[in-house]
């Protein structure tokens, strides 16, 4: 980082075509310097593309942080088999809202990445899993990618170079976990998606048991900027270990919530300024940097670079960048019993700390943010809490004792008043940014 | 089994590990869980199966694990991992619950999240008491819940098919059920569905009954490929579901586990010789388990072997003997009934020293097959040196004298052949005449199990859904037409080139017997490709029943009755100067004859009247005279002059010869007074002033061990040539058609009497014919099929792709088809079809 005083501007690469006319039409993209990266890329050796991209340092965007280069090495040598390429779409994760806005807005800036990267993986047929909720988008990413086939970028022999490349889009049914990536291929196959047992990693047995590469929209998207503009434009971004630029998502109580693109490293302070701040009127309470499955923070944290080793280092993870803002008219008891609800429903089933733990969980905060708890079940949520994490089959587990642990060590005394007090001593009509009075009833659960 | 057992590990294969301290070695890619078996460290777990593919699931077997990285020093993993999925690798460091508190909380935290929602109903569960859950909470887990809330629960219990039933609460999805289902038995019919805490065990949709002649007799649920529910198999989920979620309609809320006496058994259904268990109250069984055998059952029965013991125990059980006095069968002293029988037999075989001794014209003996080879021995003893006939015949089946040649050359006295190991491991399996999944229960299991590495050719009418299983190939054969079609298999042949690898298997089931040659075409097919043979027959006492003689042509150990030698050795070893010359009648003949007044009188074991195409209830009438040994009042038993009654397998002991030729001892499970047919035809023998020498197993082996098997020169040679296959007399007549048949595992066999939960889970009864032949008859919905002798029989159409044109299947004795008693024929045979009338 640079000295105190410097000021983060924003960076718009994936972003910066969000903004024309019909920003999504193949036309408007392609007037815009769309598919330069592609030709290019089409010209070169496969090897250079995984090099570049090795060499750029981009990191897993789904939240893990993995080098994708280096995700890309794992697929063993071509055996003449097909190998595929998986585009992680399911964005679920409460807070996080930068796929469907890529999707949305530029598709096509996905698609050029995955002719790019199939290319370079040597794959023919790769696979985009969107969130079936998210019918506008599923639409929007189908219109694209038969658009691309009309113009020559997916198909036989792609602009005469020999390279052949179909693209599926599916839908899924709805489900957390299916952002699993192992549970997406499972789920892809047409089965119950459900984490498999690794080993076998996807980059050895796959999708339909081939070597295949997933990654998130965000990654994908990301490679076209840097063939374009090159590996050392891509580096000037960003910290050391956390290269180039991302999509930074503020919601809640703040007065300009939206999509923020900018280089890892920027603080949240410096977001928050750029969204208009806090609403009018009230301070920071607590926040989450990538979502709901990484430790809170609060106004303490507001300096801490988000970038994936200041996160944890601070005790959280960087996650999807999902930055949700809580002021303080919101009672952090009920966010969390929200959150814990969210990852009771979403528990596959399949272990037993993630399906039991989660149920236990729920009704523990439940009972706690309705006055009902006892000190004791403060405890229980932390034992519960210690049952799961680390001890479940797939991240989902881990993920859910996040906000319990990190929520309860950070207002402990919040906790103790809802049992104190016998309720929730903060009015949830104060907290919303609607007119709550009026809201149908399921607004108020 | 030395014979078989796999290779015994080089140093090389093996690593070295420290779990808890302990240093061991064992072979590269084994799980810590069975790591730390081998040095006596348990690890708790639950969704782990030793013979299932590792899940990770339950989480309750996490320990911590270090194993040395790249640059040799140990590195820990940063979570404790689950030992059911971790292969050792060379330096690994194991610490479990008792060498490590992070392991022990893990287990212990995973422990009560695992009760939290099982209901604590473990005094009325069956599985209470002998439950893994509860086990391992009481060693593993915290001593008090701190669960305050509601558990969660489900609509109970849910029925999938007339023996299983669920209780979706008592669950703790460790899948060992659905796992066993798709990949030991192939049936995939319970998966999960929902998620998280609602997620469950459930069946395929109940409302869309696709029939296509595999459905259940009974109320089922639907499996994967939409086809109802009728596994042969689905007892096993029972037994290992760690919980007492899966229990059956025959034992549940029957009894504690602790009130029960077990004692280890060999299953009387079919000739695997599956090991099992069974439970016992009071002299009463309540259930029977598998036992885990490595080199036979592995860990599995069939359906059959588990449930089907109620036959035994039917009102119509014989305790006492009968003997017919004024039209009327009365209870009788033992001393009376043996000296009613010996009286009887002695004037049928012309030794009563009265003139009427000239005109007696012998007895023939059906000791049935489903003996003990002890009792087997004693019956072809008891012809031969006491009746002084060669006509005692096991077989109540189609049978033939190539057959008798056959075995006599091949089978018996040969020891153990191709084993379950071999099955398994063959790069080639045929089936002639053989299915596996209805004809050969845990046959069917081993061969799944190679499902995929294993090539399966199957001679038959067409691709059954077992033989889908396998993944089999059809050779579509007419019945009758096997060894035309044997014959052809050479040169080119794709079939043939696949059987001379090395470790191919040809498999003959009993029906070849019932098509002329075949037998033959198998040795030499055996013989061109270097392939083993395997014959596989259904009932448990076939094999013994070879290896003891009691076949017409046959002495034991594979002697030839018609070898003067052979003949010589048998009678030295019995202490007479000579055995009966005369060629005896096979079980036909012997019906044939008595019904022709051509023998005086029969002794007749285990033998079902409803079996036999030929009239074998006519025959015990016109005869002067027929004692019967028999466990339950059957019709044969009712229509005998006397009745003697003899234990069923569970109370006696003995030995099953199993198709591998291995035996299968097994000691008495229930101590009652029923004594063994060796037993009682050794008391008859005494009364008839011979010593049979046959009144305990350990004589009856001593004998047969001292026997040995026949030297060569004194076995039955097989045919060189095929023998002409019987031709078939067109009459011409429309839907005129060759019969296909065989027994369905769960049918209306005499030995699954009084089980209807099981009956359930049999497949309905249909008639199977090609598209084509469907077509050019016009046959639809229901049809007729008349034998030539006896009825018909009416049953659903199930037209089958694939099949061979003009051949029509039907299942031998399910409900409302039993083809022996009402078409009087055998598969091969004509019969016609036609539509029912309306």
């Amino acid at each position: 980082m640079e000295g105190a005083g410097h000021v983060t501007q924003l960076t718009p690469v994936l972003s910066a075509t969000w903004g024309l006319e019909h920003s999504w039409n193949f036309d408007t993209y392609r007037a815009h310097g769309g598919y330069e990266a592609a030709t290019k890329a089409l010209a070169m050796d496969q090897a250079d593309i995984i090099q570049a991209v090795k060499d750029s340092g981009l990191r897993g965007r789904g939240g893990a942080g993995f080098p994708t280069g280096m995700k890309w090495g794992f697929l063993p040598a071509d055996d003449g088999g097909p190998r595929y390429l998986v585009v992680n779409a399911d964005e679920s994760e409460p807070g996080a809202c930068k796929d469907m806005p890529t999707m949305m807005a530029a598709p096509h800036t996905l698609i050029e990445g995955v002719v790019i990267t199939s290319f370079a993986i040597g794959c023919d047929h790769a696979f985009i899993y969107v969130r079936g909720e998210v019918i506008h988008v599923y639409r929007r990413l189908m219109k694209a990618v038969a658009e691309a086939y009309d113009n020559g970028w997916l198909g036989t022999n792609i602009k005469g170079t020999g390279f052949n490349l179909d693209v599926t889009v599916h839908a899924g049914a709805g489900a957390y976990i299916c952002g699993e990536e192992t549970a997406l291929l499972d789920s892809l196959e047409g089965r119950r998606g459900q984490p498999r047992l690794k080993p076998p990693f996807p980059a050895v047995a796959g999708l339909y048991a081939r070597p295949t590469v997933v990654n998130n929209v965000e990654s994908i998207a990301s490679v076209p900027s840097i063939i374009n503009h090159g590996v050392d434009w891509f580096t000037s971004m960003g910290t050391d270990k956390s290269k180039g630029m991302g999509l930074f998502s503020l919601s809640g109580h703040v007065n300009r919530p939206g999509q923020y693109e900018a280089p890892l490293g920027i603080t949240p302070r410096e977001l928050l300024e750029m969204a208009g701040g806090i609403r009018d009127g009230h301070t920071l309470k607590f926040w989450t940097p990538g979502g709901s499955s990484t430790p809170i923070f609060t106004d303490d944290h507001l300096d801490v670079p988000l970038d994936y080793e200041s996160v944890g280092a601070a005790g959280s993870m960087l996650g999807t960048r999902s930055l949700q803002i809580f002021d303080d008219t919101t009672c952090v008891v009920r966010a969390v019993e929200r959150w814990t609800e969210f990852y009771k429903h979403e528990s596959c089933g399949k272990c037993t700390p993630c399906r039991e733990g989660t149920y236990w969980l729920d009704l523990i905060m439940r009972r706690l943010e309705t006055g009902r708890g006892t000190m004791a079940d403060i405890q229980q949520l932390l034992d519960t809490c210690d049952s799961i994490a680390g001890r479940a089959f797939c991240a989902l587990g881990d993920a859910a004792t996040a906000p319990v642990i990190s929520s309860v060590t950070l207002f402990r005394e919040e906790y103790e008043r809802h049992v104190t007090e016998g309720g929730c001593p903060f009015d949830p009509a104060a907290s919303a940014l609607f007119d709550y009075d009026s809201a149908p009833e399921e607004a108020h659960a | 089994m030395s014979a078989t057992a796999d290779k015994v590990p080089t140093t090389t294969d093996l690593v070295t590990v420290m779990i808890d301290g302990l240093e061991t070695h064992v072979e590269k890619g084994t799980l810590i869980i069975r790591a730390a078996e081998q040095v006596g460290i348990e690890i708790p777990r639950f969704c782990d199966h030793p013979a299932l593919e590792p899940v990770a699931a339950c989480r309750q077997c996490l320990v911590e694990v270090a194993s040395p990285g790249p640059d040799g020093n140990l590195r820990a993993f940063p979570k404790p991992q689950p030992s059911c999925s971790m292969p050792v690798t060379e330096g690994m460091v194991v610490k479990t619950q008792y060498t490590s508190e992070e392991a022990d909380r893990a287990q212990k935290g995973v422990m009560e999240l695992l009760l939290i929602n099982h209901p604590l109903d473990c005094p009325i569960c069956d599985k209470g008491g002998e439950c893994p859950l509860q086990n391992q909470a009481m060693s593993h887990g915290w001593d008090e819940s701190r669960f305050v809330d509601t558990k969660r629960v489900f609509e109970k219990p849910l029925l999938l098919s007339s023996e299983i039933l669920l209780d979706r609460e008592r669950c703790i999805m460790c899948q060992r059920c659905t796992r066993f289902s798709q990949e030991i038995a192939g049936d995939a019919f319970i998966d999960l569905q929902n998620r998280g805490a609602m997620q469950q065990i459930g069946t395929f949709n109940e409302d869309v009954l696709g029939f296509d002649g595999y459905g259940p007799v009974g109320a089922a649920a639907e499996d994967e490929s939409g086809n109802a529910f009728s596994s042969y198999y689905s007892g096993n989920t029972i037994q290992i579901c760690p919980v007492g979620a899966l229990t059956s309609a025959a034992y549940r809320f029957r009894s504690r586990p602790f009130d029960l006496v077990s004692s280890p058994g060999i299953s009387e259904h079919d000739s695997s010789g599956s090991a099992l268990r069974t439970d016992h109250r009071h002299g009463k069984i309540l259930r029977r388990l598998a036992d885990n055998d490595p080199v036979v059952n592995e860990d599995w029965i069939t359906d059959k072997d588990r449930f089907a013991f109620t036959w035994q125990n039917q009102a119509d059980r014989i305790t006492q003997p009968l003997v017919r006095k004024d039209g009327e069968l009365v209870e009788a002293s033992w001393p009376e009934a043996l000296a009613a029988a010996a009286a009887g037999l002695t004037a049928a075989i012309g030794k009563t020293g009265t003139p009427a001794d000239s005109k007696a014209k012998g007895v023939g003996v059906l000791p049935g097959g489903r003996v003990t080879m002890e009792d087997a021995y004693a019956y072809s003893k008891f012809a031969r040196l006491v009746l002084g006939t060669n006509d005692v015949d096991a077989r109540t089946r189609c049978s033939s004298d190539e057959e008798q040649a056959f075995l006599g050359a091949t089978v018996a006295g040969t020891g153990l052949g191709v084993t379950f190991a071999e099955l398994e491991k063959a790069p080639t399996v045929l089936l002639v005449g053989f299915e596996p999944e209805d004809e050969g229960g845990v046959v069917f299991l081993r061969l799944k199990k190679s499902a995929g590495r294993q090539s399966v050719i199957t001679v038959a009418s067409h691709l059954t859904r077992g033989a889908q299983k396998l993944g089999a190939t059809l050779v579509p054969t007419v019945p009758g037409h096997e060894a035309r079609v044997l014959a052809s298999l050479k040169g080119t042949n794709a079939t043939y080139k696949e059987l001379r690898q090395p470790g191919a298997v040809i498999v003959v089931g009993e029906r070849a017997a019932g098509s002329a040659g075949t037998l033959t075409a198998v040795g030499a097919l055996a013989k061109r490709t270097k392939a083993k043979v395997a014959w596989i027959p259904r009932r448990a006492g076939e094999r013994g029943a070879v290896e003891a003689g009691a076949l017409p042509g046959l002495l034991p150990g594979g002697r030839d009755a018609a070898a003067a030698a052979a003949r010589g050795a048998v009678a030295t070893a019995w202490g007479t100067s000579s055995l009966p010359q005369t060629p005896g009648r096979d079980a036909d003949a012997v019906i044939a004859a008595a019904a022709a007044k051509a023998l005086d009188a029969l002794v007749i074991g285990g033998v079902d009247d409803s079996d036999l195409t030929g009239d074998l209830l006519k025959a015990v009438k016109t005869a002067k005279f027929t004692v019967s040994l028999e466990v339950r009042r059957t019709a044969v038993a009712d229509a005998a002059d006397v009745v003697l009654p003899v234990a069923p397998p569970s109370e006696k002991s003995g030995t099953f010869v199993n198709w591998e030729g291995r035996l299968r001892a097994f000691g008495t499970a229930i101590r009652t007074d029923a004594m063994s047919d060796h037993r009682v035809l050794d008391l008859l023998a005494r009364q008839m002033g011979t010593d049979l020498g046959t009144a305990t197993v350990d004589a009856v082996n001593a004998e047969l061990a001292s026997l040995g098997a026949a030297p060569a020169g004194h076995r039955p040679t097989v045919p060189a040539e095929p023998a002409p296959a019987a031709s078939q007399k067109s009459t011409n007549v429309a839907g005129e058609m060759v019969l296909a048949s065989w027994h369905q595992l769960v049918d209306e066999g005499a030995l699954q009497d009084g089980e209807p939960h099981l009956a359930g889970t049999g497949r309905v009864a249909v008639a199977r014919v090609s598209p084509a032949t469907a077509q050019r008859l016009g046959l639809h919905g229901v049809v007729t099929v008349t034998g030539k002798r006896r009825g018909s029989i009416d049953l659903p159409l199930a037209v089958t792709e694939g099949m061979v044109d003009d051949v029509v299947w039907v299942p031998t004795k399910s409900p409302g088809s039993w083809v022996a008693h009402q078409l009087g024929v055998h598969p091969g045979q004509t019969v016609v079809v036609k539509g029912a009338a309306a």
